[in-house]
């Protein structure tokens, strides 16, 4: 057998712990034993490639259903998923959820009492292009209330969820907005302590994809784990 | 070089972004799977014993002959590509008792570290509101003894706990797996 090529294991302080205190959920859901660390294998260095199959066109434009306008600040939110050695990763499938503009997840379980808006649903999804670039054209979520400690409130945020190459590459994060006063407040935000590594996860404000007189543009880029060597042929 | 992004929780209402990619049954609309279907239960329960209802397990695994449908298998060929196969991929959400339930087919024996044959298995991840980034972890079969024994990464495992990655055959044919996140029979995860 060829040797495999191992994807390289994440800069130490760039990934949350399991146990963090200040966001309490985690006190009864996080191992307390160490994890075992093991080589990747043939398991862990494949995955599913969904390519675009599973994306209908229109996935990825959340302002509207059935041709009704949903409410709020339209965006464009787009950037390029690149690996930890600057290459591109084409054919990641990419799927996102949020609040609406009002702060409400179209969700059974979201109380919030913020209204719903029949015009949006808040999912979407793409597949990035040979270049890694993906784009979507969503709704600014608002920000919402949550029950962590008093008075907490969830900065404005968009669910990511990624399929790199492999099952080693697997990634779910959060896109936040520059200049939220939340952020600073916010314990899943705070949960890296190297700031440049959560002030990564903050979107930065694009004149490029803006379009004039329609929707702001954001622009998140997103890096998965790049391999250390090329395999053996 | 460029970092990683960070890794942040799906929170409680990932069911909106994910539910479309739901998969329970592996052997639906495939005639050529090669093994019999088989059905795996469990349970997610946390620090207290309390159900997880609002978590989601994926689960990826080899189908019957030990060949990944993936390009980096070597064993993967135009072939395989070509026709609408075992996709191996499997997704679905914890119930409101935390209960969970995959159709699929025993994988194949596929290669492992220093040229040893892994014992079957599926790699299966986790996701849920507090888990900051999700858990890896693994299911081998309870009829591959010695399979099992021989297994490069189950030997990594402390004997004591290996049992925690191993299903049990019920009586009623179902495979029972369940997933304890902390505490007493906490499931072993892996940092892979």
């Amino acid at each position: 057998m060829s040797q495999l090529a191992q994807y390289r294991r994440p800069f130490w302080d760039t990934q949350p712990g399991y146990r963090f205190d200040p966001y309490g959920s985690t006190q009864l859901r996080s191992p307390n034993e160490p994890l075992i660390i093991v080589p990747q294998t043939l398991s862990e260095i494949t995955g599913p490639a969904f390519g675009g199959a599973y994306v209908k066109q229109g996935d990825n434009d959340l302002t509207c259903i059935a041709n009704a306008d949903a409410i709020g600040e339209r965006i464009i939110v787009s950037g390029r998923v690149l690996d930890e050695n600057g290459r591109p990763v084409p054919d990641a499938l990419i799927e996102i959820w949020q609040a609406n503009a009002a702060g409400r997840y179209l969700h059974k379980r979201d109380q919030h009492d913020a209204p719903l808006d029949p015009n949006f649903s808040g999912e979407g999804r793409t597949v990035t292009d040979a270049d890694g670039r993906y784009q979507f054209k969503t709704i600014k979520p608002g920000a919402y209330p949550w029950g962590n400690h008093y008075n907490g409130w969830r900065p404005q945020h968009i669910h990511f969820s990624l399929f790199g190459r492999a099952y080693a590459t697997r990634l779910v994060t959060q896109m936040y907005f520059p200049g939220d006063p939340l952020l600073e407040f916010d314990p899943i935000f705070q949960c890296v302590p190297d700031v440049k590594a959560r002030n990564r996860l903050i979107a930065t404000l694009d004149w490029e994809t803006t379009v004039p007189e329609y929707a702001l543009g954001y622009r998140f880029d997103i890096v998965l784990r790049g391999r250390n060597a090329t395999p053996m042929e | 070089m460029l970092y990683p992004t960070t890794s942040q929780t799906v929170g409680p209402y990932l069911h909106i972004g994910l539910s479309g990619l739901n998969c329970a049954d592996l052997t639906t609309g495939r005639s050529d799977l090669g093994a019999p279907a088989i059905v795996i239960e469990g349970r997610v329960t946390d620090g207290q014993g309390n159900p997880v209802p609002d978590g989601m397990i994926e689960i990826w695994q080899a189908d019957a002959r030990g060949v990944y449908q993936h390009p980096d298998d070597p064993s993967y060929s135009a072939t395989d590509a070509a026709r609408s196969s075992f996709t191996g991929f499997g997704r679905v959400p914890t119930e409101p008792d935390g209960t969970f339930r995959f159709t699929t087919i025993k994988p194949g024996r596929v290669a492992g570290p220093g040229g040893t044959l892994q014992a079957p298995h599926l790699v299966v991840s986790l996701f849920m509101r507090g888990l900051l980034k999700h858990l890896s972890t693994r299911m081998y079969f309870p009829d591959e003894a010695q399979a099992n024994e021989q297994d490069w990464i189950l030997h990594r495992v402390p004997a004591a706990r290996r049992a925690t990655l191993v299903a049990q055959q019920s009586d009623s044919g179902v495979l029972r797996w369940n997933v304890a996140l902390q505490g007493a029979g906490e499931t072993v995860f892996f940092d892979i």
